[in-house]
């Protein structure tokens, strides 16, 4: 049982430091937004004309001026798309002629199952095998699975994923080699998904594994750890019951970083199976040149990646108390 | 793990020679297309066979390691150029303000993958391999900063930092001439492990039409371009990602084994 002060101490450091993550979280959803507003709508000049191409009249361009709003002076502007975006209003799309908001809301159904579904199999293929490789060290398990791991750090997910196409897909034809059919049929669903989710999760779950097993290697050098060894237990029950927990700090950093690159790994490998995700989306918004989507589901990324860092910081306090303080 | 070190070494070197090379002889010319002979599985004509038009897969691989290693070493160059100063600045002013400013704008940067970065510059300039080289070299400053600072501040805490403060040495002197010699080591190593993920951020911008466009010959492109026909000659989809694997293995081996080297004391742990 803790003593009322420290309880109220504890509470406190926890509460300032929430404060001061949600403050940060704030400044840099801010200061993104800036960046990402300034690059889309002030540096091509006119954003209506750059829509429409070299060929458009006069007429066109004001016409589109008028509808996207952009009479209006830049600050204005600004501020009508983040209040817009805070409602959840992102604006036409100029090509498909719809809300921004139902087409990224159609998107996400597809591009977030796909990131769960990576993490999802890189964790369950990286504690195994870190964990393994921490408990074998220096023989010849450990071995393996470090040089699997090298190996599956320098894979380019894209072209593993054509791998797996060729293999899965076209010789033995278990999975589909490209194309969603909708959530009608889950079990259809998730095994369209499934090689994508493969090609995403194996070069995270490499670097996740490796992560693991320096962390677990650090941990298990400590005094608690022989204590623990000492009152009897087996070098597995400690790694499970003492040093795993001790070694998710810099797992969980890991984890967090690579929410960013699983961001960017999606985009290309929803590209490599055709799926109808935010990141064909941007593609084809791209080559359109429909600013208006791209500005709205780049914030939209950005957003989700600081909103990891700052959950990720959160986690690190309920996990290392010290940090609190620190903060 | 000295052979560890070898292997690196040598993929790494084989790469760089092969780009060095291809600046003045490629087997084949890679811009002449000969359609009689496409999608030819590999022969002693063609040791790793032709693409679809009829070039030889050996000579573009040449020509489109000049792309990638160019591409990434001109990212991690942006990366240390703007990165490392940011490091000893924040350091050397560590606690204050600045300090404050300097991580906080890290974090910001961190927020943006260089995809997102590279989506954001193509969708206003058209892609383009200068588009790639900047989308990289902004993500690597961040890396760079943070790792010159968490190494800098350690050494400010030091007697022969004291020392040079003592003798009348300002901040910036100091952080050029005993900090930074003192970090060098570190950054060689992140440089390494940074130019390895360039590489393969250059690959994936590529293969999405947002890095190097034609006529350049690039490992990514080429990926794209052997999709559509990885049924009919899968020689074609094969040897460009080997190419990327093993160019990236390398690099990681290298930077393993020179951290190795140069900090025995991770040698426990890794």
């Amino acid at each position: 049982m803790l003593h009322p002060s420290l309880g109220d101490g504890k509470g406190r450091d926890m509460l300032r430091y929430l404060l001061g993550r949600l403050i940060s979280l704030g400044l840099s959803l801010l200061v993104a937004s800036l960046v990402i507003f300034t690059v889309i709508e002030i540096v091509p000049g006119d954003p209506a004309a750059y829509m429409l191409g070299l060929n458009a009249s006069e007429d066109t361009v004001a016409a589109l001026r008028e509808r996207l709003g952009l009479n209006a002076t830049p600050p204005i502007r600004y501020i009508d798309w983040i209040t817009g975006m805070a409602r959840g209003d992102f604006g036409l799309s100029y090509t498909y002629k719809v809300p921004v908001a139902d087409l990224v809301a159609q998107r996400l159904a597809v591009s977030l199952p796909l990131a769960a579904y990576a993490l999802a199999l890189a964790t369950l293929i990286a504690f195994p095998a870190g964990l393994l490789a921490a408990a074998r060290r220096g023989r010849a398990a450990d071995a393996a699975v470090m040089g699997a791991t090298q190996i599956g750090i320098a894979l380019p997910n894209f072209w593993f994923a054509m791998l797996l196409v060729l293999v899965f897909a076209l010789h033995w034809q278990i999975f589909p080699a490209g194309g969603f059919p909708g959530w009608q049929s889950v079990g259809a669903g998730l095994r369209a998904l499934t090689l994508p989710a493969i090609a995403l999760a194996l070069p995270q779950a490499a670097i996740l594994a490796r992560v693991l097993r320096s962390a677990l290697i650090e941990t298990l050098d400590h005094d608690y750890i022989r204590t623990a060894r000492a009152k009897g237990l087996t070098r597995g029950q400690t790694i499970l019951r003492h040093a795993l927990r001790n070694a998710m700090i810099p797992v969980l950093t890991i984890l967090g970083m690579q929410f960013s690159f699983l961001i960017a790994g999606a985009i290309i490998i929803e590209n490599v199976f055709s799926l109808p995700g935010l990141g064909r989306l941007i593609f084809q918004a791209i080559t359109q040149r429909d600013l208006i989507v791209v500005e709205s589901v780049v914030m939209i990324l950005v957003f989700a990646v600081i909103l990891v860092t700052f959950l990720v910081d959160l986690a690190y306090a309920s996990i290392d108390p010290r940090l609190r303080r620190r903060a | 793990m000295r052979l560890l070190l070898l292997l690196g070494a040598a993929l790494s070197l084989a790469a760089l020679l092969a780009a060095l090379v291809s600046l003045v002889w490629t087997p084949y010319d890679i811009t002449a297309m000969a359609i009689a002979e496409r999608l030819q599985p590999p022969s002693p004509a063609h040791w790793l066979g032709t693409d679809h038009f009829g070039r030889d897969i050996g000579a573009m691989l040449m020509a489109g390691a000049r792309t990638s290693i160019a591409v990434a070493l001109v990212a991690v160059g942006i990366g240390m150029g703007a990165g490392v100063p940011l490091g000893l600045l924040a350091a050397a002013s560590r606690g204050s303000l600045i300090d404050e400013a300097v991580m906080r704008l890290n974090d910001l940067v961190f927020a943006f993958p260089s995809l997102v970065i590279a989506i954001l510059i193509t969708a206003v300039f058209g892609p383009s391999a200068l588009n790639a080289i900047l989308a990289i070299g902004i993500f690597n400053i961040p890396v760079f900063a943070r790792v010159t600072r968490g190494a800098a501040l350690s050494l400010w805490t030091l007697d022969f930092i004291r020392a040079a403060e003592v003798a009348g040495k300002g901040p910036a002197r100091i952080s050029f001439e005993h900090i930074l010699p003192n970090v060098a080591n570190l950054l060689i190593v992140q440089g390494t492990i940074q130019f390895s993920l360039g590489i393969l951020a250059e690959a994936g911008l590529s293969y999405v039409g947002l890095g190097a466009q034609p006529p350049t010959a690039s490992w990514g492109r080429m990926l794209a371009e052997a999709q559509t026909m990885v049924t009919l000659a899968p020689h074609v989809a094969i040897f460009p990602g080997l190419a990327i694997v093993l160019t990236v293995l390398g690099l990681n081996l290298l930077g393993d084994g020179l951290r190795d080297h140069l900090d025995p004391r991770l040698r426990r742990i890794r």
